[in-house]
Order: structure tokens, then C-alpha cells, then sequence
């Protein structure tokens, strides 16, 4: 898929979007949004008015038409919403043309068949540069498989049977080796046909808090329409003739179609959001979920550090000279590939030792770390360098142990680190014991900006706990260093599920990574959990969203996009309330200026007649919408801070913006449409 | 008239409101508390102990949100028919020393459905229809059961919203006898005997009859045998001299019955003339006494709501919302009334005095404006002047209190669960403002709750401008009138309005006390009272049973100004905007043709 | 949830109110009002000698003749008939009120001898709220006051005395508004009240 976004208004979305909003127009389709099916009745009857209606016909044909605009422009932004999505299942979509999967018999035997007949359970053999057909779980074999296709990242990943990397995905493509999958996805359930009917909004169902906004919006919808069809007889007795074209125009006003309008293309959006993070929620629900987690739960590999510790420090035994030490430490990790290793020669070579190259030593052996040893090293000649963990290089070293050793291993490993000893013997002298030579201080490297990060969510009230199987102390250092709120150490899979479930009492809801088998039990029982996609088809399976990019970072982008979807609602809900103010002020002093010219100080805006107000409050009304769409499909801009910070930043700008601004619009499209003589 | 007197009647009336709301708040915990402690348990307690014996209730068993409504509902219906029974018997009952007859059923209906619902909308005069048994027990039963009712109801909403993962939200007949024995009763007979020192009556004497001094001769229409008007040919009735040289001075037990129609912001009047009847509120200092006894138990349930919800602030901030609402109102109406009518003026009245039609000396034009501000913010419906007969905008100010849905401190009870609808429907559109599912006080605002509330305000529309709009295009509704143009609009608006927000106050002009008027606002009545409570009842269940997120930064704040800012502005665009129309049509347009002088 | 049960507690329940709310309260009421303040409980009446009724203070009462205060327009029944207070309802745009109060700044104006001109002060030909208001404002009572003296042969300074001494504050120097009691006032005059 691509993860470039699209432009707000590529032609490629807006021209079928344009089809699509006359589309919508099925009154089967409309009357799932009551306000905009109610301004739609209203369009139809001012079309009806134009006939019948003893008014000038100039100013119902453009009340009628703009009122058509209003639901044509709704029906549009919901189509462009819906339209971008389109295009990135478009996307997907190439990926899953008809692929022919070999099917292992009972009897060992291999069937071609297609892709689509694959069902759960079956197995199948995938060879170096297949597709895989549908999703499963690896059984055999281990290879490089390029997933691309769903993740938009070129660099081809490992995937191989047992442990957290056996998932794969229908639609990728292996590039070395084979490999046996079991397929675990009824045809049309797979993982990419979900993305695709994620994206493209076919399956989408309101989320919990629409429907509670639906049902806000319906009942004003249906108080303002009894507020104008009492106007009728309240004109029959003060003998004003209000004519149904200005009484639909009053009602479509004064309706919140601005919200209703956008209502669903927000949602839209704010699922498409997450896509273009490489995010796939299951559900709208869990965006929702989302922006009101008030945990996370945040592995400490990966989320909070660098994965893998740096060498930061040389500390030599008594009687070492440091050259000798950083000499022993660089020889005994150049072969070495592991980052730690690497970063010890590096560091070495910072601290002015000249860096031996491998193929200079070819009397060299490399001792691999095995788990018998738990040390790795070189043997140069007669001498053997080894570095490991304390514990493994005391019993290599035996008897005696530098006392201020111990004493800096301790040091280091309160600070959060890691001691590696590095220690020698020279195996000239059969009986000679190793000296050792020093510690080498591995450290944790926190991501940077995370401290930061952490602060503002901490200012907008959510806890940040770090997970993490270190023992207590290290657990304590990290956890200061990165700034988290509080630190679960020596974690095992069941500790992180009671751990949700205590959060959980307290009323609290959890967000969290995770990738293994093991994470499953918690993935399912958070309330947003994030999958990573390298991890098990199980924790796929179990959370309600997977990121594609496998970066259990993006918890953090994820919350704030939930929080924005929920403010986006929120700020235009508000925008368009506020603005029936406005309205009122255009449309009752024309309603009542024929009858009353008494009443003419009640035209604040000094609207030129009353055709011109009430066609200018119609067409705001229509217009708003339009001009909101960017709005409503990028979110309003999202600022960590306080809820009450938040509140009132939000109230000023769209309450009491939403008050003010329609006054200026209305005036200003009055000026307009009477300069241009419409009216 | 006296600018700077009044800027200091006001400051000193709100002074007095808000010193003693939190006293009277901490008070209400104990009484709204089945093992609650007040210092007159000793006096007390037997009785109220007694009591539950007698009526076989167990005071600590708690109901669910359906059982408190059903027993709520049974009671009001019960008692309702005990007031209509006894309206209609009233012919052969005893304490009736003016003889008057049986009240007729329509009259019977409205009168029993109005006090009730606490609106205590009066189609009849009191001081020449009802006996003093129907004075004192038809209708100040009720002053003191609807009270109660409106209490209660507000003490289950709040339980609802305190308390979490629970089932249940009181016990109705605990909250009705404790609010009535420990709050209502014992402030009542402290405030009915001052009303007396003030120049109230209370007796159960005959009315008397004074001997004028200067004979009176008046034309008075002539009737026939039967009593029926007689007419001449061209259809005018036929006027003959009659001359008065008595006055009759209505007597009764008035002051035990005013004290609870204020307290309990009832407001049904003793007399016709109601709060302005000079037995009825004979001086300045009762009226400032009444106005306080409005206002004294609506203030204090703010209190009551911050002290049990255990933030002090969210109950002070809504107390600043109403406090604002109530002071912007009233210095509107001020303003108008101050101003004067300018057809008058012409006239050669002072402008000086204001506009004192319909209005009592001893009060003057900032008291007036204050009471009818006061009566209408709180579902009191007392009056101490005619708002039929205040300048269109400074009678707009009464009609769009009672629009709001009477939450500007309100009915006691009704007031704070009908701002607490709005409290809810504030927290669901703006707390999406701060990122999160809306809510209010750790309970998340979904969708059932939003439902409920929007219904509440649905059927206030609802109510008020479909029976306005059948009235005014129906001839039953026209010949009601006592005036024209826009101010029979507003006739019109006013009472279903009233009935609505069960007010009770009219513009009253209107003769309503015909069987369309009658039954049109009974029903309005009974809408308003009960359809209201019904969806607040299903809130509070909900709420109570749902589980507590607890409060942190990211929580939505429900205290300080900016939830003030938002839940005035909650009120007045979700709440009046749905009126402005109608309001247009009436006060408005009004006030702009009484500038251009126009007479209807 | 047993109705029955409910309506049987509804039915005992309100009995016990009922005996409380509407028996014992207002007769404590009563007894404490006739013992502590048995003339206000009673009507504040005005007697004539002979013990009978003439008047009740706060009761207003009409009165036409040049040597008695006029009170204010009522719409009490026919004018202060205290059986059936009210006021007149009239809207601000009323044509009746217009015609009403056209009629009697007219009747004002000659009564008292005072120019096309003069404003007459807004209680003097507005109908107050009750239609028994007994108070008139100082103003009012001050234009009326030399008609008066003259009627009686009374020094304008001597009758301004009596009004002053019939004339109600404002409570606490800042309650309400004052006002000339007319009924005492009037009575007064007449020897009846003191």
C-alpha cells in the first residue's frame, strides 16, 4: 500500500467523489442521516415551491438550488472521505490478483488451486519468489519475504516456523527459500480483504459515540422543525403570510447540517488517518477507544530503548592500564556482529585505539558466544580475550576477583546498565590464571524525545507504564531516564494481563504493543491493542489494531489520533450550533419585515432585503459545510495539554468563533449576491 | 425611583442567596440522607419513625431507578385524586363560611393536575371560589407533596450521578417524609409567623365586612332572573347603577399556606392577586423574605450536588451559571420596566416613574421586576405584579426564564435536574472537545443518557409551541384574549409556556378557566412535570450503575469558569434559540410597534 | 414491585400529611399568629366605635371626593372590591389602556388643577397589580395634597404633616419603595383612624 497521503483534493478522488455525491442521493442511503435526509425533503419541497409558490421564482429556484448544494456538498464530503480510502484499497487490491497457491494433500501430494478456495486449516508450499496466498502461520521452513505490498517497506523481512515470526501475510511475496504455511483465513476474511474493507468504509459501522451524537443531532433536527412548523399557524394568527420556501429555509438553516454533514466523513477520516500511519484499526470503535486510553503499557525494547544496548564507558581493574583494556575489548568483539558488539569496537576506536581489522589477524580464532560459556572472544597466538557477563567470566576466571570490580559491576548495573568483563589469559603458561582486565558499561539508549513526549501526556492525563523483564533496579533507571510514570520490572506475559485487568477496575482504559503468542491474553483484554505486524498470527488475531510498520512507538500517534477524531466531532458539533445564531438574526427580521417594517433594527447586519438575508443565511449554510471539509478529513490540530487548557482553546475558537463568524459570512455573501443582482 | 437603591436591593438579595447556600446545602445532606442526622431528631424522629410503622416502609431499603419512579408516580396520582375529590365535594364540606359551591370538573382538573405538578396554574380566583378546607388541605397538601417530589426526585438524580456501579438511588418515600417533616415544616412555621408580623393573615374567620366611609356607586351589567347578562338589541350589555357601601375583606388561613407556596415554589395564590394582594405580601421586607425563600432551597441543592458528587466546585460553578442567568435576565427586565411605555409617556405620564401598570406601590418597579425575574428563574409562579401588563421586552424576560426550562436556580428540585439535562448535554458536545468520550464526573455520557436528556428538552418544545400553535388558530384559544396583536400572542405563549415549566404564573389576561383552556393546560401540565421526570429518573439509573473513571488532568472540568462560560451557553443556545421565533412573533414584534405607537 | 402495596403506602402516607401538612401546621400557625400578632392575623381591621369594620389597613378603598386622597386606578371588580383582586392586565400596545389612562391623566390633571403639561405621576392613573393597593406614591400624594387642604381649610404644611405621618419608608431605609398610605391617611382626615 502506498503510505504516501494524498493531497486534500487530488482529481483522482475528487472527480468520482463528484459522481458519488449525487449517488447518495437514494433516499435508502439518505434517511441513515437524519439532518441531511431532513434537508433533502426540504430541497425537494422548495424544487416543488418553485411551481406552485406565488413568490418570485428567481429567489425560490436559488433557494432550491442551493438547498440541493447543502446535501449534494454533505454527500460530497462523505464521498471524498470514503474516495481516499478507495484509493489506498485500490492499492491493495492489485496485490491480490488471482494468485495459485499448491496445496499439500493428506497424502503428502501437491494440488494447484486457487487462492480463493484456500480455506482454514489447509496447508501450503510457498517457493522463492511465490506469492503467498493467504494468511497463516509458517510450519516450516524459514524465509525472506518481501511485504511491501502491505507495508510499503522495501526491506525484505524473516519469517520462519515457531516463535514470534511466523505470521504471514496473503499477498506478499517470498524471495528466498521455502516455506509451509498453514492458512488461517477463510476466503474473504484475510487480513488484506479486511484492510480493504476497512479503508474503503464499506463495512463501516457507527461507533458507539456517533450514534450518541446521531441521536443529538436527530432531536435537534426534530425540535427545529417543530419550531417551524408551529410558525405556521403562530403566522396564520399574526396574519404574516410566511411561504413555505422561507419556513424550509429557516428550518434547513437551523438544523445542524454542518455537523451532520461532515459527521461521517470524520469517522472516515479518522480511520484513513490511521492508515496513512500504517495503522489498521478493526474497528472505528477502537479509534474511538483510542482517544480515551488513559494507560499505556509500553515495552521497554523497542518502545522506550534503542533495541539493543551501546558500550558507553571503559572502566579497567586495578593495575590495568586503560589501553590494555580497550586493546582486550575490541579484540575480543571484533567478530562480533551483534550491535553491542559493534558499539564496543566503535567506542574503543573513539577513545584512540587503532582498530585492527579482521582479515590483518588471520591467525586469529573467533570464539562464538554459546550457552554453555556465555562469553565470546578471539584467541591471537597463545592469548585468549573474553568478555561477558560477570557471573560467566568469575567462573572463568576462577579464584581471585578484583574487589573494585565487583564494586563497579554493582554500580553499573544500579545505574540501569549492563557490565560486560573483559578478562585474558595467556595460554603460553599452562597453569596461569586470567587477568581481568575491566568492565565495559553497556547502556540502554532511551529514544530521544520520548521524556518530552511523556510529559504531555502526562498533562493530558494519561499514565505511562514501562514494561520491561529487568530486574528492579534497571528497571527503576530506564524508567527515570525515559520519563515514564511507572515501571512493571521482571514482567513475564501474565503479570502485563493482571496488570490491565487492576488498570481496568480502577475504571481506567489500557493501550499497549505486542507481538508474541504470549501477548495475546492481553493484546485481547486492552482496550486498544496494537499488534505489531512481525509478530504471531495470534496477537494479530487478538488486538484491535496492527501496525504495519511494526514500530510500537506509534502507540503514542495512535492516542492522539483517536483524541483528534473525537475533536474534530466535538469542535464542529459546537461550530454548528453556535452558528444558528447568526441565522436567526439574517432570517427572522426577513420573515417578519413585510408585515412588520417596525422590526427593521433587528437586521444587525444590515442584509440589503429580506430575499437577499434569507438566500444568504441559505447559502452560508451551504457553503460552511464545503469549506469545512479539510477540516473535517485532516482533524482539528492537536495540542497535548490539559483538558481544561484544551476546553477553552476549543470554545473560543469553534463556540464562540461559531457565534461570530457566520455574521461576517452571511454579510459578506449578502454584498455579493446583491452586487451581482441575483436577488 | 432610586437607581443606586436598587444595584443595592439586588447585591444584598444575591448576598443573602449565597450565604445561605451552603448552611442550608450541608442541612439537605442530612435531610436527603435516610440516616442522616439534623438537630430536631429529638422532636422529630419519633413522628418520622412512626411513620414508616404506619405506612409499613422500611426507611433504609433502597429502590431501584423504576421502582422510585413508580411509587413517585402512584403517589402523584393518588394525591391528585384526592385534591380533585375534594374540589368537587367542596359544596359539603366543612370550613366553608362563604358557602361556595362545588368546584365545576374542568376547573377541578386543571386545579388538581396544576398544584400537583407544582405549576399551581390558577384558572379560578381564590379568594371567591375555594373554601378554606379546600385552601388548606386540597391545595397546601400539594404545595407540600410537590414539593417534597421535586426534592426527592433531584436528591435521586444526584445519588445517580454520585454514586457508581450501584443499583439502586434511595428510597422515594424516605426522601418524600424526611423532606417534608425536617425541611419544609420546620421552615414554614418560622416563616409563616414572621409573614404574620409583616401584616398576613391567618384565621379561620368569616370574611368581613367593612362599612366604606364614601358609598360607591358603580354600573354594574344587569342580569335577568336567572343571572345571565341581559343585553340590548344591538347586542351590548345593558349597564345599571349599583352602589357599594361595603367592602368585603377576605379572611382565611393565608400565611401557613403562603409560607409553603414560596419555600416550595409552588406559587399558587391564596388570592387571586397573588404575591401583589397587599394580605398577601404586605411589605417590602416580606417580599424580599419571599424572594429568598424562592430561591433558599433551589441555591442550596447547588451545594447539596457539590457536596455529595465530592467537588465543591462543580456545585458553585453551576450556582454561577444560574447566578449570572438570573442577573442578566433581571437587568433587562429592570431596564424596560425603568423605561417606561412610551405610549403612555405621550400621554403625559411621567417617564420618570417607570412602567407601574399592574404594579404595587410599596414594591415599586425594581421590586417587581425582581420578583417576576425571581419566579420565573425557580418554578414559583407567584407574582407580586401583573407581567401581562409589563412592557413587551421587560415581560419577555419572565416568558424566556420559563423557555429555559426554569434551570436559572428553578423549582425546588425541578430546577436542578432540569440544569443538570443541560449539564449533560454541555458535557457531551464540548467534552468531545478535549479528546475523549464525554464526562461528567467520571461517568461517560453515552448514548442512552444523551437520548434521555434530548428527549427532556424535545417535550418542552414540544409542548409549549404545539399547544401555543393549536391555540392560536383555534376560536377557543382567541376568545381567551385580553388583548390583541402581539400581545394576545403572547398571552397565548405565556401560558403554555407556564404550564410547561410548571410555572404557573400567567399573563393573566387570558381567561383560561373555560373546558379547552382548562384541559389543553392540565395536560400541558402533566407533560411537563412528568415527562420530565420520567427520562431524568432513567438518567439517574444509568448513571448510577455505571462505573467511575477516575478524574485526572485529561478529565473533563466540570468546575470553574469555563464550565460556567459553556453551560450558560449550553442553556441559552440549545434551550432558547428553539424559542426565538415564537418570542419574535410575540414580545418582540411588540416592542417595536409600541415605539411606532401602534395600539391593537 | 407490588402497585398494590405501593397505592396502599400512597394511601397512609398522604393521610399522615395530610394530618400533619394541613391540620396540626396551620392550626400552630394560627395559634402562634392570634397570640404574638392577633391584629395583623385578623385583617390589620380598622373598627368604628362601635367595634364594627370600617376598613383594613392594607386594604385599599375608593375614595372620590375632593377632601379625601385619590388612591390609585383599580381593577378590582368594579374598583377595590376585595373579593376579586386583579389587576388590569392590559398590554403595553392595549388600546383600552391607552383609552384608560388617556381619560384619567385628563381627570388627574383637572382635579388637581394642573397644567396640559405637567406629568402626572405613573401610580396616579396606572392600575396597580392587586386592585387594593393602598399606597400612593409621595409624589402623587404631594400633587393632590393642596386640593385637599383646600377642600378641608386645612394649611397645606398640616395636612403635609399627616401625610408624612401616614406615609410608609422604605423598610430598613432601603426596601421598596415609600408610599402614602391612603386608607390611613383618608381615615385620618375623618377622625377615624388613629
Amino acid at each position: 500500500m502506498s503510505t504516501k497521503a494524498h493531497s486534500l483534493f487530488d482529481p483522482a478522488i475528487v472527480m468520482p467523489a463528484l459522481a458519488d455525491s449525487f449517488k447518495k442521493l437514494n433516499p435508502v442511503v439518505m434517511i441513515k442521516n437524519p439532518v441531511m435526509f431532513v434537508t433533502m425533503v426540504g430541497a425537494i419541497v422548495t424544487t416543488a415551491e418553485i411551481f406552485i409558490s406565488k413568490e418570485p421564482k428567481a429567489f425560490t429556484i436559488q433557494i432550491s438550488i442551493w438547498l440541493w448544494f447543502t446535501v449534494l456538498f454533505a454527500n460530497f464530503a462523505e464521498a471524498m472521505a470514503e474516495g481516499r480510502g478507495k484509493a489506498q484499497a485500490n492499492a491493495l487490491r492489485q496485490s491480490r490478483s488471482k494468485t495459485v497457491a499448491r496445496r499439500l494433500g493428506s497424502n503428502g501430494s501437491l494440488h494447484e488451486v486457487e487462492a480463493e478456495t484456500l480455506r482454514q486449516g489447509d496447508v501450503i508450499v510457498v517457493d522463492a519468489g511465490e506469492i503467498i496466498a493467504s494468511d497463516g502461520d509458517v510450519i516450516e521452513g524459514a524465509a525472506t519475504v518481501d511485504e511491501s505490498a502491505i507495508t510499503g517497506e522495501s526491506a525484505p523481512v524473516i519469517r520462519e516456523a515457531g516463535g514470534d515470526r511466523s505470521s504471514v501475510t496473503g499477498g506478499t511475496r517470498v524471495l528466498s527459500d521455502q516455506i509451509k504455511v498453514r492458512i488461517s483465513a477463510d476466503p474473504g476474511h484475510s487480513f488484506l480483504d479486511r484492510m480493504i474493507g476497512l479503508v474503503e468504509g464499506a463495512k463501516r459501522q457507527k461507533t458507539p459515540n456517533e450514534i450518541a451524537l446521531t441521536i443529538l443531532l436527530a432531536a435537534l433536527t426534530v425540535i427545529f422543525l417543530i419550531v417551524c412548523v408551529t410558525l405556521l399557524p403562530y403566522g396564520i394568527y399574526s396574519q404574516v403570510a410566511f411561504s413555505i420556501t422561507v419556513l424550509v429555509a429557516l428550518l434547513v438553516c437551523l438544523i445542524p447540517t454542518t455537523i451532520g454533514g461532515l459527521l461521517s466523513a470524520i469517522g472516515i477520516a479518522g480511520i484513513d488517518r490511521l492508515v496513512q500511519k500504517n495503522v489498521l484499526a478493526m474497528s472505528g470503535r477502537a479509534v474511538e477507544a483510542a482517544g480515551d486510553v488513559d494507560v499505556l503499557l509500553l515495552d521497554k525494547t523497542g518502545t522506550i530503548t534503542l533495541g539493543n544496548r551501546q558500550a558507553v564507558e571503559f572502566f579497567p581493574a586495578p593495575g590495568v592500564p586503560m589501553k590494555d583494556l580497550l586493546d582486550a575489548a575490541q579484540l575480543s568483539s571484533l567478530a562480533d556482529e551483534t550491535p553491542e558488539g559493534r558499539s564496543i569496537v566503535v567506542l574503543a576506536k573513539d577513545k584512540g585505539v587503532r582498530v585492527q581489522q579482521l582479515h590483518d589477524l588471520p591467525e586469529a580464532t573467533f570464539i562464538a558466544f554459546t550457552a554453555q560459556t556465555r562469553m565470546s572472544g578471539v584467541d591471537l597466538g597463545s592469548v585468549q580475550y573474553r568478555k561477558g557477563a560477570a557471573q560467566s567470566v568469575k567462573a572463568y576466571v576462577g579464584g581471585t576477583f578484583p574487589k573494585e570490580v565487583d564494586f563497579r559491576i554493582d554500580e553499573i548495573s544500579k545505574a540501569g546498565g549492563t557490565p560486560l568483563v573483559v578478562a585474558a589469559r595467556d595460554g603460553a603458561h599452562q597453569d596461569s590464571a586470567p587477568t581481568v582486565y575491566g568492565v565495559i558499561y553497556l547502556k540502554d539508549i532511551v529514544k530521544g524525545g520520548l521524556a518530552d513526549r511523556f510529559e504531555r501526556f502526562r498533562a493530558m492525563g494519561i499514565r505511562t507504564v514501562m514494561i520491561t523483564g529487568d530486574n528492579q533496579l534497571t528497571a527503576a533507571a530506564i524508567a527515570k531516564e525515559a520519563g515514564v510514570d511507572d515501571f512493571l520490572a521482571e514482567a513475564k506475559p501474565e503479570d502485563k494481563l493482571a496488570l490491565i485487568r487492576k488498570e481496568q477496575q480502577g475504571g481506567r482504559l489500557v493501550a499497549m504493543t505486542g507481538d508474541g503468542t504470549n501477548d495475546a491474553p492481553a493484546l485481547a483484554q486492552a482496550d486498544v491493542g496494537v499488534a505489531m505486524n512481525t509478530g504471531t498470527q495470534a496477537a494479530k488475531e487478538a488486538g484491535n489494531m496492527v501496525d504495519l510498520d511494526s514500530n510500537p512507538t506509534k502507540l503514542i500517534e495512535i492516542v492522539e489520533i483517536g483524541k483528534q477524531l473525537l475533536m474534530t466531532r466535538g469542535a464542529l458539533t459546537t461550530f454548528s450550533i453556535a452558528n444558528d445564531v447568526a441565522k436567526y438574526f439574517a432570517i427572522i427580521p426577513a420573515m417578519l419585515m413585510v408585515t412588520f417594517p417596525a422590526v427593521a433594527p433587528l437586521n444587525v447586519m444590515h442584509l440589503v432585503s429580506p430575499n437577499s438575508a434569507i438566500l444568504s443565511a441559505v447559502i452560508f449554510n451551504a457553503l460552511v459545510i464545503i469549506f469545512l471539509i479539510p477540516l473535517a478529513l485532516r482533524g482539528v490540530q492537536f495540542r497535548p495539554m490539559p483538558a481544561m487548557a484544551l476546553l477553552q482553546r476549543n470554545l473560543l475558537i469553534y463556540g464562540v468563533g461559531g457565534v461570530i463568524a457566520p455574521f461576517f459570512g452571511i454579510k459578506i455573501i449578502d454584498l455579493v449576491i446583491t452586487s451581482l443582482h441575483f436577488i | 425611583m432610586n437607581a443606586a437603591l436598587g444595584w443595592i436591593q439586588l447585591a444584598l438579595f444575591l448576598g443573602l442567596v449565597l450565604l445561605i447556600t451552603k448552611p442550608l446545602g450541608l442541612y439537605l445532606v442530612q435531610v436527603l440522607d435516610s440516616r442522616g442526622r439534623t438537630w430536631l431528631d429529638p422532636l422529630l424522629g419519633p413522628i418520622e419513625r412512626l411513620t414508616y410503622r404506619l405506612c409499613g416502609v422500611d426507611p433504609h431499603r433502597e429502590q431501584s431507578w423504576k421502582g422510585y419512579t413508580v411509587s413517585m408516580l402512584i403517589f402523584s396520582l393518588f394525591t391528585m385524586l384526592v385534591t380533585y375529590t375534594l374540589l368537587r365535594l367542596q359544596g359539603m364540606l366543612p370550613l366553608n363560611p362563604q358557602g361556595f359551591s362545588s368546584v365545576a370538573d374542568h376547573l377541578a382538573f386543571n386545579t388538581a393536575a396544576s398544584f400537583t405538578t407544582n405549576t399551581n396554574w390558577q384558572s379560578y380566583s381564590g379568594e371567591s371560589t375555594m373554601s378554606y378546607l379546600s385552601q388548606m388541605v386540597a391545595l397546601a397538601s400539594q404545595n407540600f407533596f410537590s414539593a417534597a417530589v421535586g426534592i426527592a426526585i433531584a436528591a435521586a438524580l444526584v445519588r445517580g450521578i454520585a454514586r457508581h456501579s450501584a443499583q439502586t438511588i434511595g428510597n422515594f418515600w424516605t426522601d418524600l417524609v424526611r423532606t417534608i417533616y425536617y425541611l419544609l415544616l420546620p421552615i414554614c412555621v418560622v416563616f409563616a409567623v414572621f409573614l404574620i408580623s409583616q401584616g398576613m393573615i391567618q384565621n379561620f374567620k368569616g370574611y368581613d365586612a367593612a362599612a366604606l366611609t364614601e358609598k360607591e356607586t358603580v354600573q354594574v351589567p344587569k342580569t335577568d332572573a336567572s343571572g345571565a347578562q341581559v343585553k340590548d338589541a344591538k347586542g351590548n350589555t345593558v349597564m345599571v347603577s349599583q352602589v357599594v357601601d361595603t367592602q368585603t375583606i377576605p379572611e382565611g388561613p393565608m400565611a401557613s399556606q403562603v409560607a409553603i407556596k414560596m419555600l416550595g415554589t409552588n406559587g399558587g395564590g391564596f388570592t387571586n392577586a397573588n404575591a401583589a394582594h397587599p394580605f398577601e405580601n404586605p411589605t417590602p421586607f416580606s417580599n424580599l423574605i419571599q424572594l429568598l425563600s424562592i430561591f433558599a432551597i433551589p441555591s442550596a441543592l447547588t451545594y447539596y450536588l457539590g457536596r455529595m458528587v465530592k467537588s465543591s466546585g462543580h456545585g458553585w460553578s453551576v450556582w454561577a451559571a444560574m447566578a449570572i442567568l438570573f442577573v442578566g435576565a433581571f437587568l433587562v427586565c429592570w431596564h424596560y420596566e425603568a423605561a417606561g411605555n412610551p405610549i403612555l409617556t405621550q400621554l403625559g405620564v411621567d417617564p420618570a416613574d417607570g412602567n407601574m401598570e399592574g404594579k404595587e406601590v410599596r414594591f415599586g418597579v425594581f421590586n417587581s421586576a425582581l420578583f417576576a425575574t425571581v419566579t420565573t428563574d425557580a418554578s414559583c409562579g407567584a407574582v407580586n405584579s401583573m407581567h401581562d401588563s409589563f412592557t413587551p421586552l421587560g415581560g419577555l424576560i419572565p416568558l424566556f426564564n420559563i423557555e429555559l426550562g426554569e434551570v436559572v436556580f428553578g423549582g425546588v428540585g425541578a430546577g436542578l435536574y432540569g440544569m443538570l439535562v443541560f449539564v449533560i448535554v454541555a458535557v457531551f458536545i464540548a467534552g468531545l472537545m478535549v479528546g475523549r468520550t464525554p464526562e461528567y464526573l467520571g461517568k461517560k455520557i453515552q448514548s442512552f443518557e444523551v437520548k434521555m436528556s434530548m428527549l427532556v428538552l424535545l417535550v418542552l418544545a414540544m409542548d409549549i409551541l404545539g399547544f401555543t400553535a393549536w391555540a392560536s388558530v383555534s376560536d377557543w384559544g382567541k376568545a381567551g384574549l385580553n388583548n390583541n396583536g402581539p400581545h394576545g400572542f403572547s398571552e397565548m405563549l405565556y401560558a403554555y409556556s407556564s404550564v410547561t415549566g410548571n410555572n404557573g404564573s400567567a399573563f393573566a389576561g387570558l381567561t383560561a378557566s373555560t373546558y379547552w383552556y382548562d384541559t389543553t393546560l392540565a395536560i400541558g401540565m402533566l407533560i411537563g412535570r412528568f415527562l420530565m421526570i420520567i427520562p431524568i429518573m432513567a438518567i439517574a439509573g444509568s448513571l448510577a450503575a455505571k462505573k467511575l473513571v477516575p478524574a485526572g488532568p485529561g478529565s473533563f472540568p466540570v468546575s470553574g469558569g469555563t464550565f460556567t462560560f459553556l453551560l450558560i451557553g449550553t442553556v441559552l443556545l440549545v434551550g432558547a434559540l428553539n424559542f426565538l421565533p415564537a418570542l419574535t412573533l410575540g414580545p418582540v414584534v411588540e416592542h417595536f410597534l409600541m415605539w411606532s405607537g401602534k395600539l391593537f | 414491585m407490588n402497585i398494590l402495596k405501593e397505592i396502599k403506602t400512597s394511601a397512609v402516607v398522604t393521610l399522615i400529611l395530610l394530618a400533619i401538612c394541613c391540620g396540626l401546621y396551620p392550626v400552630v400557625v394560627w395559634g402562634a399568629g392570634q397570640l404574638l400578632f392577633p391584629q395583623k392575623a385578623n385583617g390589620s381591621l380598622v373598627l368604628d366605635d362601635a367595634g364594627k369594620p370600617i376598613a383594613s389597613t392594607l386594604l385599599g378603598q375608593a375614595f372620590t371626593a375632593d377632601k379625601y386622597f385619590s388612591p390609585r386606578p383599580s381593577a378590582a371588580g368594579t374598583g377595590y372590591d376585595s373579593t376579586s383582586s386583579a389587576g388590569s392586565n392590559y398590554g403595553a400596545t392595549s388600546q383600552a389602556l391607552h383609552d384608560a389612562v388617556q381619560q384619567r391623566v385628563a381627570d388627574y390633571r383637572k382635579a388637581n388643577g394642573l397644567s396640559d403639561s405637567q406629568p402626572v405621576p405613573a401610580d396616579a392613573v396606572e392600575a396597580s397589580g392587586s386592585g387594593l393597593d393602598p399606597h400612593i406614591s409621595l409624589k402623587n400624594a404631594a400633587l393632590q395634597l393642596p386640593r385637599v387642604a383646600k377642600a378641608r381649610n386645612l394649611s397645606e404644611d398640616d395636612l403635609k404633616k399627616l401625610v408624612d405621618l401616614y406615609t410608609d419608608g422604605r423598610d430598613f431605609g432601603i426596601l421598596g419603595e415609600p408610599g402614602v398610605n391612603v386608607v390611613k391617611l383618608n381615615l385620618a382626615l375623618d377622625g377615624k383612624y388613629k
